[in-house]
């Protein structure tokens, strides 16, 4: 594991007495690629921002290295930021634009040359130098935003939404395209997305965030296949949310049929919320299901069936390669281990209450 | 003819008749003498002394007005721009207000304050301090162009300043740059454009009038608007009145090649 190198520790934030993060504690390991992740007013930009020092804690403390950077203004600081879209300066050419940082630390100029040239090469723009950023596409500003930020070699690259006002295609292959750079960089991304897709694939840690509580952190697969809550599991991917209840060790009873599961410790007849994902829903014969149900809705989406499943009173979300048309009985299963079992929230308040760990 | 061009008509016969027409007679004005023989001589009588001692006066009154304009005006335009939505609607509220007054009448009403009997002076020999002579000076010719056109700097900047996106500011701090540096190499830059359109529009206006220097500064500081007047109202020589009229014109012409070379945008466009 690599050291520790941001510690966010109780950094609380309201803005006109609106509670945006609290009690906000978060570190970020060298090298990570570590992705905020949740709806628009999560908080998940308020936490960029305050870690680019464009605002200030009300309370709490960044530590960054070792040291202490809550009061250091953004330019004293040892990151960079890639803006959303793209704040390119549009009066300078791209060359003046990627050299800005490095003038301002009066860089000799066959440093800044080399640097440009090194920069636009990463981001697989060579000899856009003497272009206007206007002339540019969005998906090649992005990259002059990227390679404007890099050049200044900085420890952490913030990128706030940085691909939201791409197209799908390029979105794409920009995502691949970072953890490239990323790779070949070797510093730290954060990263900020509302987008659950673009997470999984580019982070090593995921933080899910909601109404300025981290929900839950750990790895894509770790997020999308445990999540520790019903809003992550909502969050992340298509879900079957069942309000259930926790027979004994190992066995729950999912609208009056037990399932066998691998869950311990949630103790006897204990109600608790299950999740399971559409696609690890078994369809079959009625006679080879735990429980039967009738097809309602069929949708083909390419790779796989969307079907809609009525089943004890439940309407299953069920993604599979095969189809049932509409009407069918088919019969239900899920194996043990697609089973997550969670807490029920104990209050209203506590379902955004985080897990801070 | 389509709908649209039809939609202009009023607008053409208004352009024909008070704009093109006019404008034609001031050039056959100016290059023509009472006899209608084409002659040069309207267009260079600007060279004598008087009138180049006029027009300088009025390059250099409007020049110093249009410099204390973009010294206001700036700040109060980034002030504008930081402010919240109530707060920047009252201030825009009591700036523009004046703006409503007539021209004519605000300048009237500097005459009233700054004459010697005036509410200045009396303020003045209240508080026992000696009497200011303002009135029928090129100081108060500057004072009452500065408030004149004053708005008409404060507009251009304030809406070049609103049009750039707070993440570039934040961007050239990110990259290492201090309040002074974001100025002069972003803010400044990007709002060049305002700039120029509230030159054109202090200065022009300021080279031309004749009406603020007639009010405040007496009929003894005779700026080139002035002599263009007093040659069309006075003296009845509407020959040489078009003439100077039509070199005052040249001016504005440079004016604004200058300003439709930086102000791409049309942020000038707004008034």
């Amino acid at each position: 594991m690599n050291k520790i190198l941001i510690d966010l520790k109780n950094i609380s934030k309201s803005f006109d007495g609106q509670m945006v993060l609290d009690d906000l504690n978060l570190y970020i390991r060298e090298n990570e690629f570590l992705t905020l992740l949740g709806p628009s007013g999560c908080g998940k930009t308020t936490t960029l921002r305050i870690l680019g020092g464009f605002e200030s804690p009300d309370t709490g403390s960044v530590i960054f290295d070792g040291s202490d950077i809550t009061k250091l203004p953004p330019n004293k600081r040892q990151l960079n930021t890639v803006f959303q879209k793209y704040a390119l300066f549009t009066h300078m050419t791209i060359a003046e634009n990627i050299a800005f940082g490095l003038k301002i630390k009066n860089k000799s100029k066959t440093y800044i040359n080399d640097k440009i040239k090194y920069a636009l090469k990463l981001v697989n723009l060579e000899g856009f130098e003497n272009r206007m950023p206007d002339s540019l596409s969005g998906g090649q500003q992005q990259r002059i935003a990227i390679a404007r930020a890099i050049v200044n070699e900085p420890k952490v690259l913030l990128l706030d939404e940085p691909l939201g006002a791409l197209d799908l295609k390029l979105r794409q292959d920009m995502q691949y395209e970072l953890i490239r750079l990323k790779n070949e960089l070797g510093i730290t991304f954060i990263y900020v997305t509302h987008d659950q897709e673009e997470a999984l694939t580019m982070s090593d840690t995921i933080v899910v965030m909601n109404q300025g509580y981290i929900q839950q952190i750990g790895t894509p697969e770790k997020i999308y296949n445990e999540p520790e809550n019903a809003f992550v599991a909502d969050f992340i991917g298509d879900s079957n949310i069942i309000s259930s209840t926790m027979i004994e060790d190992k066995l729950v009873e999912i609208l009056g049929t037990r399932f066998p599961c691998v869950d311990t410790g949630f103790g006897c007849n204990k109600p608790v919320d299950v999740v399971i994902r559409p696609e690890d829903v078994i369809l079959s014969s009625p006679a080879k299901g735990k429980m039967t149900g009738t097809v309602t809705h069929l949708i083909f989406k390419g790779v796989h069936y969307e079907m809609e499943v009525t089943a004890a009173g439940y309407e299953w979300l069920v993604h599979s390669t095969g189809m049932f048309p509409v009407g069918t009985e088919v019969g239900i299963d899920v194996d043990p281990f697609n089973i997550q079992i969670m807490n029920k929230p104990a209050s209203e308040d506590e379902e955004a209450v985080g897990v801070n760990e | 003819m389509n709908k649209k061009k039809l939609l202009g008509t009023p607008y053409f016969i208004w352009s024909v008749v008070f704009i093109i027409i006019p404008l034609c007679m001031v050039f056959y004005y100016g290059f023509t003498d009472k006899s209608g023989a084409f002659t040069l001589e309207n267009i260079i009588a600007i060279s004598t002394p008087e009138h180049v001692k006029a027009l300088y006066l009025a390059l250099g009154l409007s020049l110093i007005s249009t410099l204390i304009c973009l010294v206001l005006a700036y700040p109060l335009a980034m002030i504008l721009c930081g402010l919240n939505v109530n707060q920047h609607s009252f201030i825009v509220l009591i700036f523009i207000l004046p703006m409503w007054m007539n021209f004519l009448l605000r300048t009237l009403a500097w005459q009233t304050l700054l004459e010697k009997t005036g509410v200045i002076n009396n303020i003045l020999s209240f508080l026992h301090l000696p009497a200011l002579t303002i009135i029928n000076t090129p100081y108060a010719i500057v004072l009452g162009m500065v408030y004149n056109f004053l708005p008409f700097m404060v507009l251009p900047i304030y809406n070049s300043l609103v049009k750039i996106d707070p993440n570039v500011i934040n961007a050239a701090r990110d990259l290492g740059a201090n309040g002074l540096q974001v100025f002069a190499k972003v803010t400044l830059p990007l709002t060049l454009p305002g700039i120029i359109s509230g030159i054109t529009m202090v200065f022009i206006p300021a080279l031309t009038t004749f009406v603020i220097s007639k009010l405040l500064g007496g009929s003894k500081i005779l700026l080139i608007g002035n002599v263009v007047e007093e040659e069309f109202t006075q003296a009845g020589n509407w020959h040489l009145g078009s003439g100077l009229s039509i070199v005052l014109m040249l001016f504005i012409i440079v004016n604004m090649v200058i300003s439709s070379i930086f102000d791409k945008d049309g942020e000038g466009s707004v008034l």
